[in-house]
């Protein structure tokens, strides 16, 4: 097993990575919620060179009609790469890994979302990955509940979300586009930091069983500081306007009969 | 006007606390109340919002989020479709809300729906009954319910509605008294003006006010600053 050769050395003599970075380093994360006017719940993630926008609508009557659960709301997500976020353009419209990403995406958040509170409803998420450098579905998932906590969704937690892989035979978190290219394996994974609970668990490539633990614990870590980020980002959004208020005087109606 | 989750509105608490879901809210010993969830004995916050402590229960007040209808809410809905003997009305929430023809003030013989409410009027409700999957029952037989006619319709989040009214009413009563315009305010973030052309704009710009700064501190005394200013300069 391995990903493509290289010439590359993925781990200096001193234990760095090529960008740097020690093996259990992430690369910079930066979130802001509410970035999105017309959503009803957003949020912008960059994520090393990872550009990612969510935005959250509903719930929502859901359309179509077949899907509606009479019990729950559905929570939809729709997982999409722009044309310009690779290096090659990347082919418009949906395919088989995109279709995948949603689905998992979906099921992850579907977990911590009080699903029952809204009986036959649609909770729509949409994940547009701008700019692309491996890592885009945790930051998708991470982006996402944070635009569901902005749109006011219920729910249990924050799901965090982070990879670790191995690279040169060492474990390392959060794989950028080259180690995952030319590494041995990447495990993107989905935390919900007050249970504990895994609601994403994927892997490329394979490692031992000790190597798996370590990847765990060491995206469990992760998890925990990219959780505190997301609160972060969310309490930002009100802190900064309750202490200086600038008001537009020029009222903008919406919906006007 | 009835007034439904007013107790965030304008207590002079000093410090408001902004939770995120998943926030540790209290380790046990109260109940826990709207915007929140228990497991394990301990309260945590289910929303985005303002953590607010009541001697026996903790409650979160949310910043946002969609409405959900309860029976006996006043709403201000917009007709969208018309049926032979009901007509279908967007009350700005997930779920659609036929109003029979039973539940109007007219008689309303089967299959002349039309003759007495066209799609695209506006129309004030009370939520009539709401059932264990959401299905929704809106009446029009009360005190003060009607179609209404000229003035406006603007939108705020229905999260901000309690804001707009003011504790027990206060912030509503204001806007009334000094622009002079007649306003309804629907629980579903719907709110009807009519009055003066410059009444209306300065109402709307005091809601619109109070609904970017809905949890800032002192918020009826801003609103109050703000309409007087505005009558100082008009004379």
């Amino acid at each position: 097993m391995g990903g493509t050769p290289t010439d590359l050395k993925l781990i200096d003599e001193n234990g760095l990575r090529i960008d740097g970075r020690r093996p259990d380093e992430m690369r910079p994360l930066k979130i802001e919620a509410g970035v999105l006017k017309r959503a009803d719940g957003s949020a912008y993630v960059e994520w090393g060179l990872n550009k990612v926008m969510a935005a959250v609508y509903g719930p929502r009557e859901c359309h179509p009609r077949h899907l509606q659960n009479p019990e729950r709301a559905l929570v939809q997500c729709n997982y999409n790469m722009a044309s310009f976020s690779v290096d090659d353009r990347k082919k418009p419209g949906p395919d088989r890994r995109s279709h995948e990403i949603s689905k998992i995406i979906s099921e992850a958040l579907t977990h911590v979302v009080f699903t029952e509170y809204f009986p036959r409803t649609s909770i729509d998420v949409y994940i547009e990955v701008l700019q692309a450098n491996a890592g885009t579905r945790c930051a998708g998932l991470t982006a996402a509940s944070v635009a569901l906590a902005d749109a006011g969704v219920p729910m249990r937690d924050l799901v965090a979300s982070c990879a670790a892989g191995k690279v040169a035979d060492t474990i390392v978190l959060d794989l950028a586009k080259d180690e995952d290219n030319s590494g041995q394996a990447d495990m993107p994974m989905g935390y919900v930091p007050t249970s504990g609970e895994i609601v994403l668990l994927q892997m490329d490539g394979d490692l031992s069983q000790e190597e798996f633990g370590k990847a765990i614990r060491m995206n469990v870590d992760a998890c925990k500081k990219i959780h505190e980020i997301q609160r972060d980002a969310l309490r930002r959004r009100y802190a900064t306007k309750a202490e200086g208020p600038e008001y537009a005087v020029a009222p903008e109606t919406k919906g006007v009969a | 006007m009835r007034v439904r989750q007013m107790d965030a509105s304008d207590s002079k608490e000093s410090a408001r606390e902004i939770v995120v879901p998943g926030d540790l809210l209290a380790i046990t010993g109260k109940k826990a109340g709207p915007g929140t969830y228990s497991e394990g004995g301990k309260i945590y916050a289910a929303q985005m919002g303002i953590k607010q402590v009541r001697p026996d229960s903790i409650s979160v007040v949310p910043l946002s989020g969609q409405y959900i209808p309860i029976r006996g809410d006043l709403v201000i809905g917009k007709i969208v479709d018309i049926g032979a003997s009901n007509w279908l009305v967007d009350i700005n929430s997930p779920y659609p809300a036929p109003l029979h023809v039973n539940e109007v003030p007219w008689r309303v013989e089967f299959g002349e729906t039309r003759k007495f409410m066209q799609i695209g009027d506006i129309v004030l409700l009370k939520i009539a009954g709401v059932d264990e999957v959401k299905r929704i029952g809106v009446s029009m037989q009360d005190h003060g319910l009607r179609k209404l006619t000229g003035g406006m319709v603007i939108e705020v989040s229905p999260s901000k509605v309690p804001r707009v009214i003011g504790k027990n009413g206060s912030m509503i009563q204001m806007l009334k008294n000094m622009t002079g315009c007649r306003v309804y305010v629907g629980q579903n973030g719907r709110i009807w003006i009519d009055g003066d052309l410059d009444n209306i704009i300065k109402a709307v710009q005091a809601i619109k006010m109070i609904e970017d700064e809905a949890h800032s501190l002192g918020l009826t005394e801003k609103v109050k600053k703000f309409l007087e200013e505005g009558s100082r300069k008009e004379a």
